[in-house]
C-alpha cells in the first residue's frame, strides 16, 4: 500500500472536549496504513511545531466551532510548511466552511463519510 | 535498510557514489540540520526511516560517535505512564538549562502497517518549546521495543548537537530490550499492584533497569510493589542496585527525584568507566543491526525467487528434508549477499 510511511498530524484546535470525532478518523486512517500522529488539543504554535518536527505529509484539524483559532493554526502551518496540505473536520458552521475553503483547505463537516475522508487523505498525501 | 540494487551487482553493498546528486543534496540537508534547522533534521529522520540508499547516504555523513550526547531510555508496560512521565521529566531537564530531543516510539499495525502515534497527547507542556525536539516514530515491524531507525536517528540527533536524548519505547512486556543496547541509562516504569516478588525476579526487562520508577504512586499497592522490588534487588551489590523513585506523573510529583537519579547514575557510570563499556556495546548492537537489516533484505529477495518455491515443492513431495533444503537456500543466500565479481 502506498500509504505506508505517509504521516498525518491530527490536532484539535477547538476547546470543546469532544474526542470521538478525531479519534474515529485517526483510527480509520491508521487502518488505511497511515502513520497518524495525535497531538490532542493544541495551540496553533504547537500544531506548527509538530508539523515541522514530525515531517508530516498532511495536517488534519478538528476545529470544534472555533474558526478563528483554526484560521490562525492554518496560517502558521502554511508559513512553516507551505507544501503541506491541510484538511479540516468537526463542527464547521456553513459560513466558516466557505471561509476555510477560500484559504485552500478541504473541509469535512458533520455528516461526512469516513471512506471519503480516507480517500481525501490518500489523494492529498499523493498515496493514490 | 539497504538497497536491493546494492545487493544485485553493485560492487559496494552500500552503493557509495551510486547517485552523487542525491548524496550531495542529503549532505546539504545534514549541514543545515547541524546548524540547527529543525525542518532539515526532521526530513533526515524520515530519510533514515525509509531506509535504503538514502539512509545509507545520511549514515555515511554521520561521523563515528562523538561522546557528547547522553541518552536516557524510558520503558515499561503500555499505560504505565511513560509519556506523562516524560512530559514531567522534560520540564526538569529544561529547567536545568538542557536542550532535549525525544524519540517516542509507538507500535505499527502488523495488519495495515498503519500506526496511531499518541505520545505527544501527553506532552503539551513542551510541544512548542525551542529547547525540546519531539519526534514520534512507528515501530514498523521491529519487535524489540524501538523502531528500525531509532538508533540511527539517535546518532543524527547527536551529530546535530542535542546534548540530551530521551528514547521512549513502545509499551513493552518482558523481553523487548533493544533500549538497553541503545541508551546510557535505562528507566523502567512500573505501577503499584504490578506483579509480585516472582515477577520482580524474572529475567529480561527487570535485569536491564538502572532506575525503577513506581509511577501512579498515589494508587493502592505502592508499599507491596516497593517491597517486592527491594527484595528482588537485595542480592545486588550496593553500588549496582538500581534506585527506586516514586512518581505521580500527572501531577509532576517525583519528576525532580527521577532527574536527580538519572544524573547520579550518569555520574556513577562515567566515573567507574562503565559508560565506555556500554558505548562499545551500543556500537556493536548498531553494527549488528545494520548487518541484520542487510541480510533481511536478501532473505526477502531469496524467498521471492523460484529457488525457494522449488525447495518448498521438493519438501512437499518428500524428495528432500528440511535441513537439506535449508542448506541449498543458505548457499543461495550467500551468493545473493556476496555476488560473484564481474570482469
Amino acid at each position: 500500500m502506498k500509504t505506508a510511511g505517509k504521516r498525518i498530524l491530527m490536532a484539535k484546535t477547538g476547546l470543546d472536549g469532544h474526542w470521538r470525532g478525531p479519534t474515529v478518523v485517526a483510527k480509520a486512517l491508521r487502518d488505511a496504513g497511515f502513520e497518524v500522529i495525535m497531538i490532542g488539543m493544541a495551540r496553533p504554535e504547537e500544531v506548527m511545531q509538530a508539523s515541522i518536527d514530525e515531517d508530516v505529509d498532511l495536517v488534519g484539524l478538528n476545529i470544534g466551532g472555533h474558526v478563528d483559532v483554526a484560521v490562525r493554526a492554518i496560517g502558521m502551518v502554511r508559513e512553516a510548511r507551505p507544501e503541506v496540505p491541510i484538511f479540516v473536520g468537526g463542527v464547521v458552521p456553513p459560513h466558516a466552511k466557505r471561509k476555510l475553503e477560500s484559504l485552500g483547505v478541504e473541509v469535512y463537516p458533520p455528516g461526512s463519510q469516513l471512506p471519503d475522508i480516507v480517500a481525501a487523505a490518500v489523494r492529498l498525501t499523493g498515496a493514490a | 535498510m539497504l538497497l536491493r540494487c546494492g545487493l544485485r551487482g553493485q560492487p559496494e553493498i552500500l552503493g557509495a557514489g551510486m547517485n552523487p546528486e542525491l548524496e550531495q543534496q542529503l549532505q546539504g540537508e545534514l549541514e543545515r540540520a547541524r546548524k540547527g534547522d529543525r525542518g532539515a533534521l526532521a526530513r533526515l529522520i524520515s530519510v533514515l526511516e525509509r531506509g535504503g540508499y538514502g539512509a545509507a547516504c545520511v549514515e555515511r555523513g554521520l561521523s563515528a560517535r562523538a561522546a557528547d550526547s547522553y541518552t536516557v531510555g524510558i520503558t515499561g508496560a503500555p499505560g504505565a505512564g511513560k509519556s506523562t512521565l516524560v512530559n514531567a521529566l522534560l520540564g526538569e531537564m529544561v529547567a536545568d538549562a538542557q536542550r532535549v530531543a525525544l524519540l517516542a516510539v509507538d507500535p505499527s499495525s502488523p495488519l495495515s502497517r498503519g500506526a496511531l502515534l499518541g505520545d505527544r497527547v501527553r506532552m503539551h507542556s513542551h510541544a512548542a518549546s525551542p529547547a525540546v525536539f519531539i519526534r514520534s516514530m512507528a515501530s514498523r515491524g521491529q519487535l524489540g521495543g524501538l523502531a528500525v531507525a531509532t538508533r540511527s536517528a539517535r546518532r543524527l540527533l547527536e551529530a546535530c548537537g542535542w546534548p540530551l536524548i530521551l528514547i521512549e519505547t513502545v509499551g513493552v512486556g518482558q523481553v523487548e530490550l533493544d533500549v538497553a543496547s541503545t541508551t546510557d541509562t535505562v528507566v523502567v516504569v512500573l505501577n503499584p499492584g504490578w506483579g509480585d516478588e516472582v515477577q520482580a525476579n524474572k529475567a529480561g526487562l527487570m535485569e536491564v533497569a538502572d532506575i525503577f520508577v513506581i509511577n501512579k504512586a498515589d494508587k493502592a499497592g505502592l508499599e507491596a510493589t516497593r517491597r517486592d522490588l527491594e527484595g528482588a534487588l537485595a542480592s545486588l551489590p550496593q553500588q549496582r542496585r538500581p534506585a527506586i523513585v516514586e512518581t505521580v506523573a500527572t501531577e509532576g510529583r517525583g519528576a525532580v527525584d527521577l532527574w536527580a537519579a538519572i544524573c547520579a547514575h550518569r555520574q556513577a557510570i562515567e566515573e567507574s568507566g562503565e559508560l565506555r563499556e556500554r558505548r562499545l556495546g551500543q556500537l556493536r548492537a548498531e553494527l549488528r543491526g545494520f548487518v541484520e537489516a542487510h541480510l533481511e533484505v536478501a532473505l526477502d529477495e531469496l524467498f521471492a525467487t523460484d529457488c525457494a518455491d522449488l525447495q518448498l515443492a521438493a519438501i512437499g513431495r518428500g524428495a528432500v528434508d528440511m535441513p537439506a533444503a535449508g542448506d541449498v537456500l543458505l548457499a543461495e543466500l550467500w551468493s545473493l549477499v556476496n555476488p560473484p565479481k564481474r570482469r
